[in-house]
Order: C-alpha cells, then structure tokens, then sequence
C-alpha cells in the first residue's frame, strides 16, 4: 500500500522539500544566535564560509534567521490549520448531519464569509492589534478565516454518508448518534481532514506573508514574511543584497509548493475512487 | 413568476443579508479592538511634534477627531452613523491627505481597481475553464501533463511573492516592462492611443500575475470536472457517432462542466480581490490596494473603513450579478 505512495515522484520530491525544512527548524534549536538581537555579526557581508547565506542590515547572519523563520511561519501555519479543522469538522458534521434549518443557517454563514473580502477583514483586524500579536494569537486569527471553504467540503460528503444503508442499519440497531459519528463516519472524513489541513497550513503561511509585507505582523517575531518585511524595507532589492531577499523568497516557494504537492499526492492517494481509477489506467 | 419567487428572491434576500453582516462585523470588530484609533493619532502627532500639547487643545483636538471618525455618541449612534456614511458614500476626510474627503481619494482610485478587477476575473475565468477543460479531455497528451505540472507549481505561491518575482525579472533583470508609478494615471484621461499604450504596459504584469495565480485554480478544478463529464454516456455517444473529439471537447463536454464553475465563480470573487490588492501594491499600480497600503501605513481610519465597507458592497454585488446571470446559462433554473 505504502508502496504505491512512495512510487508517486509528487510525493517524494515533496516529502524530501519538507525534510529538508524541518531539519532547518531543529537546526533553529541549536543557533549561536538570538534571533530577536541585532548587530550581533558585521552588517551586509555577501555568503562566505563564515556567514553560508551571509548576513544582512540587521547585522544578522541571514542563515541562522531564516531557520528560525521557517521554524515559526510552520507553527503558525500548524496553529492555524488544526484550529480551523476543527471548526470545520464540527461545522459540517453538524451542518450535514442535522441537515435542515441548523444546515441552511450554518451553511449561509459559511457562505457570507466565503463571499466577504476576508482579506480586508483581516487587515482591518491586524492593523487594529497591530504588534500585539504574538505566534499563537495569529495562527488563531488565520484560524478564524480558514474553514468555510473545508466546512462545505465536509458537510457534502456528510451528506452522501447519511444517505447510505449503514447509516440506517447503525441507527435502526440502536446506536447514539455521536458513537455513529465517531466510529462510522470519521474514517471517511479523515483523509478529506488531512489533505485539508496540508493545504490550509500552505494559506496560512501564504497570509502570514502578506500579512507582514504590509507590516501588520509583530516584526520582531522572525518569521518567512518578517524576514521578507525587512529585507523589503532596508532596500535590500535596489542596494544588491541579494542574498538577504533571495533566503526567505526561495523558502517561502520550497515551503508552500512542497505543502502543497504533498497534499495534492496524499489525497490522490487517499481518495479510493481515484486511486481504482490509476490502477485501471495503468497498462503495465 | 416562480422564477422570481423561487430564484431571485431569496439571492436578493442573501445579498442584502451578507453585506449587513459584513458591515456590521466591521463595526464591532473596530470597537472591540484594544486600541483607540483616536488616542493613536494623538499618540502620533505627539511623536512627530516632538512637544505635548496643552490640555485645553488635547480635549479640543481629541473631540474632533472622534466627531469626524464617527465615533461619537453612544455604541448604537455609531452603528447608525456608520450606515449612514455607507449609504451616502461620505467617510468624512482623509488623514493620510487632510482634508481631501475620503470619497475623492475612492472615486481616483476605484475605476483603476474595478478595470483591472474586471478584466482579469474574465481572463482567469475563460482562460483558465478552456485550457483546463482540453486538458482534462485529452489528459493523456504530453502537453497537458506539461501544462498541468506548470500550473500546480505556480498555484501555491502566494500573491505578493509571484507578483514580486515578475517586478525583478521583468522589471529590473530584463527592462521590458515600466517600474513603479505612471504619471499617466493621475492625469486628466484623455483616450489617444498613447494612453492606452501607457495604461497597458504598466498594468500588464500585475494582471499577469493575477490571471496566472487564479486561472492555475480554474485550470486543475476543470480539469477534474471534464475528466468525470467526458465518461458520461453522452459524451460516449458523440464519440461513437464519429464526431471530431475537439468538437466533442469544446461543444459537448466543456458547456456541462462549465455550470458549477459559474457557483465557484461566485463563491470566489471575494478571494480573487483580496488577492488582487495585494498585487496592486506590488506593482504601486493606482488601485485601492495601494490605497489601503499607504492607509495602513499612516493609520487613516476612516480611509481604510471606507475601503473596507464599499469593497464588502462592491463584491457583494458582483457576486448578486453573477447569481442573478445564471439562470441565462443554466436552463434547469429557468423551466423548473
């Protein structure tokens, strides 16, 4: 079985990019520097062997930042992403289960939220808490934006569920509704949970970065978009400092692209009806 | 008349509904916020003054402020204010250039927002639907696994950093394209050909990377659906009748995919905006994107609620347009 994942190229050209990152955060855990002081090596030194990826205004060594970066923007995302499954399970098991006036409610709620510009919402909200975010508070404020979408998803698939024979054999035999649920009902919505959740957490990095290239993040926290922030303001583009925008922008695609490959494979493979469809597709 | 009753009512009744509540979330979300915009700008002009002010002038200059940001009075005099300024269009005056109204600066910079907004969500759209649908019907040509494989990198990347990747490369690595502001967009618009020329060439990449970044996302969900249409037994049949198959493709198989692309649109407008914004302050492209950057920037509240309160209607109302189409392209709707 794990076999046919690990033959998927998607999936190990992905899964490697992602090894690779989280070797970068337990490298974080190990760094000669503090991440939040300045001038602690000299200013704008282009990579040597000292400084691998050099060092930037901040007088800051540009490697050394960034693992801390990739190591914060992941735990936001996976802040972000967790809370806001849960959201979307409990929403579109209620939603689809209950069906009714609690789905039409639940469901034009999910829908008015889908339409608003979020993103305008969200500035709105960051530029009023404004440096008074910390890690978790922002993952949590992604959180708040990030299901609708997943809700929907899950509500549908509840849907089809409830209409199936095992569904009324369950009830007809006298099992609670929240035991049916549970044991019949979560591994079909597992899979759709985790694919969502790979790809939530690229969003959420996505935001995050847009977030703090308009400055409405906590600079002082590193992450992808602080480093980005930074390097930005100091005119790092124009002064030729290459190397100083070049980490967290190469970063920032390896993270999300391999986020994203990786839930794109893992629901290929997850998803029974088109995984009958590779085998059947497959002349060799 | 059931029509009316069944379809259009309650899409009304929904439009009317998701701008009061956005509205009115805007609202509570700017008084729960800990800070107090007012106190802000005082804090600000302390700074930039370099001196403290004399008590008499600080109560004076507080309570104008809170009478021009439509924060005096009790919490439901507000709420009805803010109604009020969205109904009439009046915000009050500008901070970040007192004291031009707020409304002037919206009415400068919404056309060049809702032209871009338009042509490229039609862009992303058709490009993105077409393309996607003869890949998703010929899935097995060495060309769509090509294009396919392109559009999934690109898709992921976030707004700012794509749009930020075609500034150096074809901005400053390779000069084809202009950097940073026209004088163009501010003059008085004259349409002469050099006009257009001038408009064109600096809002070329930031549509690029707008139509790029959405159309990848309507290029692989049509691809999926016209992968499961093409195996229904009308497609088959057209097949097995020796039609041509990019006529089966383009005629038969790509129109019944099509409608719940149409849902999807709806359902996405807002997205695509709020990734829009982003690409305008990239670019410095005159739009309220850049607007609401330089609004962030100097704490004009009442430029970035105006922003954010007619953006909620604008795309509201987009959204009622595309819903109050469908019925055009869907004959289900019509005949139920």
């Amino acid at each position: 079985m794990l076999g046919e994942l690990f033959a998927d190229r998607k999936f190990t050209a992905s899964l490697s990019v992602l090894l690779f990152l989280v070797a970068l955060v337990i490298l974080s855990f190990f760094a000669p520097y503090d991440p939040t002081r300045w001038l602690q090596v000299p200013r704008n030194q282009p990579p040597s062997w000292t400084y691998i990826l050099g060092t930037n205004s901040k007088g800051q060594d540009v490697f050394w930042e960034a693992t801390f970066a990739v190591r914060n923007s992941l735990a936001i995302a996976l802040i972000a992403g967790v809370v806001s499954r849960v959201i979307a399970v409990l929403i579109g098991l209620v939603a689809g289960y209950r069906g009714g006036t609690t789905d039409r409610i639940l469901m034009s709620v999910s829908d008015g939220m889908l339409v608003i510009p979020l993103f305008l919402v969200l500035v709105l909200l960051a530029s009023l808490l404004r440096g008074r975010m910390n890690l978790a508070s922002l993952g949590l404020l992604l959180a708040l934006f990030g299901w609708p979408w997943d809700a929907r998803t899950i509500r549908s698939q509840i849907l089809s569920l409830r209409e199936r024979e095992f569904t009324y054999t369950a009830i007809l035999s006298g099992m609670r509704t929240l035991r049916l649920v549970i044991r019949e009902y979560f591994p079909f919505v597992t899979p759709l949970v985790l694919s969502t959740l790979i790809g939530n957490m690229a969003w959420a990095i996505s935001l995050e970065v847009t977030l703090a290239i308009l400055g409405l993040t906590n600079l002082d926290i590193p992450t992808l978009g602080t480093s980005l922030h930074w390097a930005m303001s100091y005119q790092a583009l124009l002064l030729g400092y290459w190397w100083w925008i070049f980490t967290p922008v190469a970063l920032t695609i390896l993270l999300v692209s391999g986020l994203y490959w990786f839930s794109l494979s893992l629901s290929e493979y997850l998803d029974p009806r088109t995984r009958v469809q590779r085998t059947g597709a497959r002349p060799q | 008349m059931s029509l009316l009753r069944q379809y259009f009512l309650p899409r009304l009744l929904q439009w009317a509904l998701v701008i009061f509540c956005g509205i009115t979330a805007v609202f509570f979300i700017t008084r729960l916020a800990p800070k107090d915009p007012v106190l802000e700008v005082i804090n600000q002009l302390q700074t930039w003054g370099g001196r403290t002010m004399n008590p008499d002038t600080l109560e004076q200059t507080i309570n104008t402020l809170r009478e021009l940001y439509g924060l005096k009075g009790s919490l439901l005099d507000q709420y009805f204010l803010l109604w009020r300024r969205v109904f009439t269009f009046d915000f009050g005056p500008s901070l970040f250039q007192f004291p031009t109204p707020v409304l002037k600066l919206v009415r400068t910079y919404l056309p060049w927002t809702a032209a871009l907004f338009l042509t490229t969500t039609f862009l992303q759209w058709t490009l993105g639907n077409i393309l996607g649908g003869m890949a998703g019907y010929f899935s097995q040509r060495p060309w769509a696994k090509t294009l396919d494989f392109l559009l999934a990198t690109v898709r992921p990347l976030p707004h700012y950093l794509l749009g930020l990747l075609f500034l150096v490369l074809f901005g400053y690595v390779w000069r084809v394209f202009p950097v940073g502001r026209s004088l163009v967009f501010g003059r008085q618009t004259t349409f002469d050909l050099r006009f257009l020329v001038e408009v064109f060439r600096y809002s070329f990449l930031p549509a690029l990377t707008v139509v790029l970044l959405g159309g990848a996302a309507w290029f692989q969900q049509m691809k999926l659906l016209v992968q499961n249409v093409k195996k229904e037994e009308f497609a088959e049949y057209a097949r097995f009748a020796g039609i041509r198959e990019p006529h089966i493709a383009l005629q038969y198989v790509i129109p019944n995919a099509l409608l719940p692309q149409i849902t999807q649109l709806a359902l996405m407008v807002g997205q695509v905006f709020g990734g829009m914004l982003i690409v305008e302050i990239v670019f410095s492209y005159p739009g309220m994107g850049t607007l609401l950057y330089n609004a962030i920037a100097k704490g004009d509240y009442n430029l970035i609620m105006a922003i954010t309160t007619l953006s909620i209607v604008f795309i509201s109302t987009v959204v009622l347009t595309i819903d109050l189409l469908y019925p055009l392209f869907d004959p289900r709707v019509r005949y139920r």
